[in-house]
């Protein structure tokens, strides 16, 4: 199995998601500019964090125009995998692969914290070694990872069991205190309807080792792994 | 009652851009509006409105903060092709439908 981490201008989480994915799952990895357009000896891309094109305009809204991003489209329309992380969710949802928009935290703050989040289902590509309901301690940092999305997109994603991760107290307990940003229904992260792709505002690239804090990050990789080597 | 006696005022706060089209002679300038929706928290607006209000202005219902281009366009545009093309860039580019509106603007 082979991963890709596209690197934008401005993204600053490449290395990390890229030292994940050689240390801990084991696998190869390269890192994609941009610019290219050719994934196909890949099997899953992660689109990292960061600040791509400085934020201009809304968070991810012009990373969507690189060319890479016709190329990820085609990509997860295969069935392959996408996992985007921060600014990674956020592009995804400017390029219309997962619905809804991230916008301004509630309370202005650039928030840098580790935060507790609920695996809301394992029914996903990302989750599938987790037991649901499980509580992870992952960090964020972020100033525009307030989601939102109209009612009708929420009843879908409830319906379809693709509300995948839920901010939430140390007991798992789904509390409007526990929401650091004032997310709708507390939402961390969410599948599109074939559930191949993946965004999260928290950072689980973050969370892989205990020296930084928390390797509860390490489950979602590896149920990511899980699912390639079965597919294989 | 106090709160009939307050006016309403909507103030919407604009962080400008400016984009040239071409290095041509500009005699045609379209300008776009962006803002978020009605129902869209905007926290930007509700911070704006405290200072304003602590600097002692009153009779402030709300601000919301959007966004205004300025765009400078080939002067052998018509004025249909301009709307056309510069409604296109609000809706696919410079605007996020699912929570902001836009307004464009012609000047010939």
């Amino acid at each position: 199995m082979k991963f890709g981490v596209i690197v934008f201008p401005g993204s600053n989480c490449d290395h990390d998601a890229y030292h994940v994915i050689s240390k801990h799952v084991g696998q190869p990895v390269d890192f994609i500019w941009h610019r290219e357009t050719d994934l196909s000896t890949y099997d899953a891309v992660i689109i990292p964090g960061g600040f791509s094109y400085g934020d201009y305009l809304r968070a991810g809204a012009l990373a969507r125009f690189s060319p890479v991003m016709n190329s990820v489209k085609k990509f997860a329309e295969s069935g392959r995998f996408v996992l985007g992380i921060c600014n990674g969710f956020q592009i995804l949802c400017e390029a219309g692969l997962l619905p809804g928009a991230l916008i301004r935290n509630r309370d202005l703050h650039f928030i840098c914290d580790h935060v507790y989040v609920r695996v809301e289902t394992s029914d996903s590509p990302f989750t599938n070694e987790i037991q649901a309901g499980s509580v992870l301690r992952i960090p964020i940092a972020h100033a525009e990872g307030n989601y939102v999305c109209d009612d009708r997109t929420l009843d879908e994603l409830k319906q379809q069991d693709r509300i995948v991760f839920r901010y939430c107290d140390e007991t798992g307990a789904i509390t409007e205190a526990a929401n650091p940003n004032g997310s709708r229904e507390n939402i961390a992260g969410i599948c599109n309807r074939e559930r191949n792709v993946l965004g999260l505002m928290p950072h689980p690239e973050r969370a892989c080792e205990d020296l930084l804090g928390s390797s509860d990050g390490r489950d979602i990789f590896r149920s990511l792994a899980a699912t390639l080597a079965a597919a294989v | 009652m106090a709160y009939e006696r307050e006016i309403l005022v909507q103030q919407t706060l604009f962080t400008q851009c400016f984009i040239q089209v071409s290095g041509t002679a500009i005699e045609m300038k379209a300008k776009v509006y962006v803002n978020l929706k009605s129902g869209v928290l905007d926290p930007q607006g509700k911070a704006i409105q405290h200072s304003v209000e602590l600097l002692g202005f009153t009779g402030i219902a709300d601000v919301r903060q959007g966004k205004y281009f300025e765009i400078a366009l080939d002067e052998n545009l018509d004025n249909q092709q301009a709307r056309e093309s510069v409604e296109k860039m609000a809706r696919e580019v410079l605007s996020n439908p699912i929570i902001e509106d836009y307004r464009v603007e012609i000047e010939a």
